[in-house]
């Protein structure tokens, strides 16, 4: 038996750049994002929210994108780890803090951790360790970095006041 | 992920005929915290899933209306924990909106699906229980309105009717002087079901409401209008023989990987009993 697959065209802003596309209504942001943009900075993993590798910003928010329709982000603006750096390839100080202070071992919850971290400290700039500890919650690393991440977090934190 | 038709209502009225044509076949999406899960997995396979954040009634802020704070079905936990007026008369919801999930999590889940899946773990159930919420159901029927106390009947199962979808969940303003808290016990701090969830509210007549949930196939409330739990001078004998009528109706499952029976039952009390020492400190402090 064929099934009929709904599409629904959607118009989305992914790191600044206007996208206009089809999309099947069963897909998911992150199928979307990696699939069809083919922006596979943004990892997918165990795919019930719980882990984080999926992390974008979502009109501003961090969202699971592995638990948001596609077409629900329909007219939203999206940040995804590719978004993060300076047009000019220089890495934003978040991520440069993340490579100094040895926060990234495998990788592969670097994007989603990423996110998150950066949406904490344009909420609060000056988090505290629990802060960053509930801030992160959502974001799994099963390298066990997590101690290095919290460094990097406060290191840029501090680093934005000089 | 198996295919549906997708619906986006910009309407009440639609929705609410996409409901009844449909019925058990069409599923609401909101946060889609939970369904989207159930979609993948294929515990659910709807012909249609109805998306509500197009219809503009259901996307009111958190205001109040006649005594009473309305939140809307689309409201998430991010914006109940943030808001000034839940903050104020309702802080218990406040801090379990708080724990609810992961910061993710929060910023999709809304309280009205919270509710509807009825899980018997759900955080928020306590507190709106103790604060004696209301469901506002609209359906082919017109509008109803269900204490929260009557909405809830196992695990995934509620008293709406078919063609029946959540508009908003209301909370009265209290009438009286309370304190409240809500406490619960996870495996790990940061992102875990509660293995107990517990919410406690003392007010100025000495009436005091529990409402505690994950030791059974429900959330149960309670309430002690004798004044003997809300006296900080009652003796502690007092308080136990209390305590463990209201904690009667606990019947946690034998079958959960969380915690076991036992374990659940020993922190219900021991939440139970902090919950209330908070509750009353609040209270005296106003």
């Amino acid at each position: 038996m064929s099934e009929m697959i709904q599409t629904v065209p959607i118009e989305l802003t992914v790191n600044g750049r206007r996208r206009a596309l089809e999309v099947a209504v069963h897909h998911t942001l992150l199928d979307v994002l990696r699939d069809d943009l083919e922006l596979t900075g943004t990892k997918e993993c165990c795919l019930v929210g719980e882990c984080g590798a999926c992390t974008v910003s979502l009109d501003g928010r961090i969202v699971d994108s592995c638990l948001v329709l596609a077409v629900e982000a329909d007219g939203a603006q999206v940040t995804t780890v590719e978004g993060l750096a300076a047009v000019d390839g220089h890495l934003s100080p978040l991520q440069q803090a993340f490579l100094d202070k040895g926060a990234v071992q495998c990788g592969f919850c670097i994007p989603g951790q990423l996110l998150s971290a950066q949406a904490l400290l344009a909420e609060n700039p000056h988090p505290t360790v629990p802060e960053i500890q509930e801030g992160l919650a959502g974001n799994l690393c099963r390298c066990a970095c997590y101690q290095q991440i919290t460094e990097a977090v406060l290191a840029t934190a501090e680093g934005a006041d000089r | 992920m198996h295919t549906f038709a997708y619906a986006r209502p910009t309407t009440l009225a639609e929705a609410v005929a996409l409901l009844e044509t449909h019925g058990p076949d069409a599923r609401l999406l909101a946060g889609g915290t939970d369904l989207i899960i159930r979609l993948r997995n294929g515990t659910l396979t709807p012909v249609v899933v109805v998306d509500l954040k197009r219809i503009p009634e259901l996307c009111l802020a958190i205001h109040e209306d006649g005594g009473r704070l309305v939140i809307s079905a689309t409201t998430v936990m991010t914006d109940i924990a943030a808001n000034e007026l839940v903050r104020r008369h309702f802080p218990a919801l406040a801090e379990s909106a708080a724990v609810v999930g992961s910061v993710q999590i929060r910023n999709r889940a809304t309280l009205a699906g919270n509710v509807c899946n009825a899980s018997p773990a759900a955080d928020t159930a306590p507190s709106l229980l103790v604060y004696d919420a209301t469901v506002v159901a609209e359906g082919p029927g017109g509008t109803r309105r269900i204490l929260v106390d009557d909405f809830f009947v196992r695990s995934g199962v509620t008293t709406l009717a078919r063609g029946e979808l959540v508009t908003a969940i209301e909370l009265p303003l209290p009438a009286r002087k309370m304190g409240a808290v809500h406490v619960r016990r996870t495996r790990r701090r940061g992102h875990d079901l509660a293995s107990v969830t517990l919410c406690c509210g003392v007010d100025d007549a000495g009436v005091t409401r529990i409402a505690y949930g994950s030791v059974g196939p429900r959330p149960v409330l309670v309430v002690d209008e004798s004044g003997a739990l809300a006296d900080p001078a009652a003796p502690d004998e007092a308080k136990a023989l209390i305590f463990e009528r209201m904690f009667a109706d606990a019947s946690p499952s034998t079958r959960s990987m969380r915690a076991s029976p036992e374990y659940r039952l020993a922190m219900l009390r021991v939440l139970g009993a902090r919950a209330l020492r908070t509750a009353i400190d609040r209270l005296a402090q106003g």
